[in-house]
């Protein structure tokens, strides 16, 4: 059968135009994927970035007698209701621990409540008409500010939007994060090792690792209920605290430490073993000091892949209780806390609008720490990856 | 495989000595979500203005917290638990069985749910009815019972809106829900021969009525972008957003702060929270915190709960629960 030129021609642009095609198809999915990244990073910089300035305002404070009682004595009566009930309700407290504090007056810049917050950053606003007026004239006269929110960063939640902050929530990640650490990290990798070099291959394992597979697929809710039911019930570990936290995240990291360590240690050559045993070291040995050390940027990688995602999990924790308010700063690993992703979810669910930008500020300090891990996986394997 | 025996050896010991706490100085509160701003409020300003560590508050629905709170006495169990419902006979039932045998009941105020659409559109008066028929998963028609035919709110009666009925509420779970049933779907439909006066708590599942999950703000956001919609929430977001959203009036009462707080606006409930007082010997600050919470300046006229769209008691009311706080009285099932 002969073709003529025209033909295969023809037929050859066909599939040139359909290769084009294809080509087209896959990067204007790229591009539509860059896309919603894109519009979602702008959104929450809009949304998030006025959360990192708060207005503060320049009062005279008057540590007089009724203030000592009640805070809002303290203050002029018209700026009183402009100033953050978090100060005010300090003011009694203070006097009650400085009483050299009486008779004595001071100005300083206190913390502006949520109300000329928002009305400065050009959001709605609850002030009536007198108190618009008046800022206008605190601002025109330098009184009033935006500065740089220091609050969001060192303090706990707080049922007023002006006041919340973010710390008592990372602290509590952190915490949450060390027991998941302390507890995945080691049993899994122990497990990894075991299966991969000790383990004969029979139906048992094999039966072990289709669950580890498994498991690593759960919704991570059920994780939860098994923390409830074991840890909480059972062992009697306290509710809402790092401890159960943390237990019953490294749950759920754990198939995905066990999972990538093994591939870590599977991609470890055979001739690097084979020459190990070759001069006399026992099973222990080759694995101590040939194999595990050359797997062991794989396994980190794996690891803080594995903590990156537990970070930021919330679904197990509404189960065992960590989705609570905290307003202090943890201080132990049986006291309750909360992390960020729940924080977050807090914050979402607040109906003052003022926190819609606390939310958003959440989402940025959270994503920003997780861009952070997974830039160090991504280090860490470009850094010491071999081959073979 | 010693190492990894000895690691869960280590693992169990940890949880071992978690057991072993002390009598703790910080109280514990479970309970419902819409209570929970306001409680949470409290708990922030005792723990700043006491020195007391501020107390631990879970949101986790009225019926989830009673349950917790009447699984006994002791280290492990709340102290407090927020209802927005009346606690009921089977749960202070098993409350007594489990030896929770001393509760005070601390009613705090009130909160209404509010029917509302996006300020665009013309206010709207409904009966209790109206919205009972436009809800309800079977509606009598000429006596017998159908399924929902009204599509448009004029299909129910020509003097409502020609719109869609589309409505965005809160999902099966929630306690607004539970009220919501209540209040505007088993009171009209006792009283509608074709239901045989019982309850009828079925809402329609054909599009009309959204499952809008238990994030409120969500309802809000959405009506303001579906006008034609209207949502169903707590008062407290109506309150948040006054250039936003109208509330309907109900049976000609609108959704207004006196209104509910007499108990004229027929969507409204109480709200209440309950003390363990077997506990109040070991987590000694636990009446402090009571107190602050009952006192005028939290749920009094002006008070700062009713900034955050808490209803106050009327005054007589206000006066009865603080008399009940001091003398710390016992709940029995007689009273329910």
């Amino acid at each position: 059968m002969s073709q003529t030129f025209d033909e295969i021609s023809s037929q050859l642009r066909k599939r040139h135009r359909r290769s084009a095609r294809l080509k087209w198809i896959s990067m204007g999915a790229l591009g539509l994927a860059g896309l919603f990244l894109l519009w979602f990073f702008s959104d929450m910089l809009g949304k998030g970035l006025p959360a990192f300035q708060q207005a503060q305002i320049q009062v005279e404070v008057d540590y007089n007698e009724d203030a000592s009682r009640m805070g809002r004595a303290a203050l002029d009566p018209d700026l009183s209701r402009l100033v953050s009930r978090t100060f005010e309700r300090m003011i009694p407290v203070q006097i009650r621990e400085n009483p050299e504090l009486l008779g004595t007056s001071e100005t300083r810049w206190v913390l502006a409540n949520a109300q000329v917050d928002q009305y400065l950053k050009g959001h709605r606003h609850k002030l009536n008409e007198q108190q618009v007026v008046l800022v206008d004239e605190l601002l025109a006269e330098g009184r009033v500010e935006l500065k740089f929110n220091t609050n969001f960063f060192t303090t706990g939640d707080s049922k007023m939007a002006e006041a919340s902050g973010i710390l008592s929530a990372a602290v509590g990640t952190v915490m949450t994060m060390l027991v998941t650490l302390a507890i995945a990290f080691p049993i899994g990798v122990m497990t990894a090792v075991y299966l991969e070099e000790f383990a004969p291959d029979n139906r048992f394992t094999q039966l072990i690792e289709i669950n580890i597979n498994n498991l690593a697929a759960i919704p991570s809710i059920l994780f939860g209920l098994l923390g409830l039911a074991i840890f909480i019930n059972f062992f009697g570990v306290p509710r809402s605290t790092p401890l159960v936290g943390g237990m019953t995240l490294a749950l759920m990291t754990l198939p995905v430490i066990i999972i990538a360590t093994r591939t870590a240690l599977r991609s470890v050559p055979d001739s690097i073993r084979h020459a190990a045993f070759g001069v006399g070291c026992s099973r222990w040995q080759v694995v101590r000091d040939h194999v595990l050390p050359l797997a062991m940027p794989g396994i980190m990688t794996g690891s803080i892949i594995g903590l990156a995602q537990a970070m930021g999990e919330t679904a197990p924790l509404i189960i065992v209780g960590m989705v609570a308010f905290i307003p202090d700063v943890g201080a132990s690993f049986t006291e309750a806390a909360t992390v960020l992703p729940a924080q977050i979810f807090t914050w979402a669910g607040e109906p003052e609008k003022a926190f819609v930008e606390k939310t958003a500020g959440g989402i940025l300090v959270l994503l920003t720490i997780l861009i952070f891990l997974n830039a160090t996986a991504v280090i860490l394997r470009k850094k010491f990856e071999r081959r073979w | 495989m010693n190492r990894i025996l000895k690691t869960t050896a280590i693992a169990a010991a940890v949880m071992g000595v978690a057991t072993v706490a002390h009598a703790r100085d910080q109280i514990r509160i479970v309970g419902s979500s819409t209570v929970y701003p306001f409680a949470s409020y409290v708990t922030e300003e005792f723990g700043a203005v006491t020195g007391n560590p501020t107390p631990v508050i879970e949101s986790t629905g009225s019926g989830g917290g009673l349950r917790l709170f009447c699984n006994g006495v002791g280290e492990g169990t709340p102290d407090i638990t927020n209802a927005s419902r009346r606690i009921k006979v089977s749960e202070l039932e098993r409350c007594i069985e489990n030896g929770v045998t001393d509760v005070t009941e601390v009613k705090i105020g009130s909160d209404g749910i509010v029917f509302a659409q996006s300020s665009e559109n013309e206010a709207v008066d409904l009966t209790l009815e109206q919205l009972f028929l436009a809800v309800a998963a079977k509606v009598p028609v000429d006596g017998e019972l159908v399924d929902n035919p009204y599509q448009k709110w004029s299909d129910i009666d020509a003097s409502l809106p020609d719109r869609e009925i589309s409505i965005y509420g809160p999902p099966s779970t929630s306690g607004t829900r539970d009220a919501f049933e209540e209040l505007a779907m088993e009171v009209p439909s006792e009283e509608m021969e074709a239901y045989g006066g019982e309850a009828y708590t079925e809402i329609r599942s054909d599009g009309a009525y959204i499952d809008a999950g238990e994030n409120d703000n969500l309802i809000v956001q959405r009506l303001s972008e579906d006008t034609d919609a209207f949502g169903i929430f707590g008062y407290s977001f109506l309150v948040e957003n006054p250039n936003t959203l109208i509330a309907a009036a109900i049976d000609g009462v609108e959704a207004e702060s006196e209104a509910i707080s007499a108990g004229d606006y027929p969507i409204a409930r109480s709200l209440w929270f309950y003390v363990k007082n077997q506990h109040a010997d070991e987590v000694a600050p636990l009446y402090d915190y009571v107190d602050m919470f009952v006192s005028e300046t939290m749920i009094g006229e002006g008070g700062y709960l009713g900034d955050l769209g808490l209803i106050p008691l009327p005054e007589a009311e206000r006066e009865q629960t603080r008399e009940k706080v001091a003398e710390r009285a016992k709940l029995q099932v007689s009273d329910l």
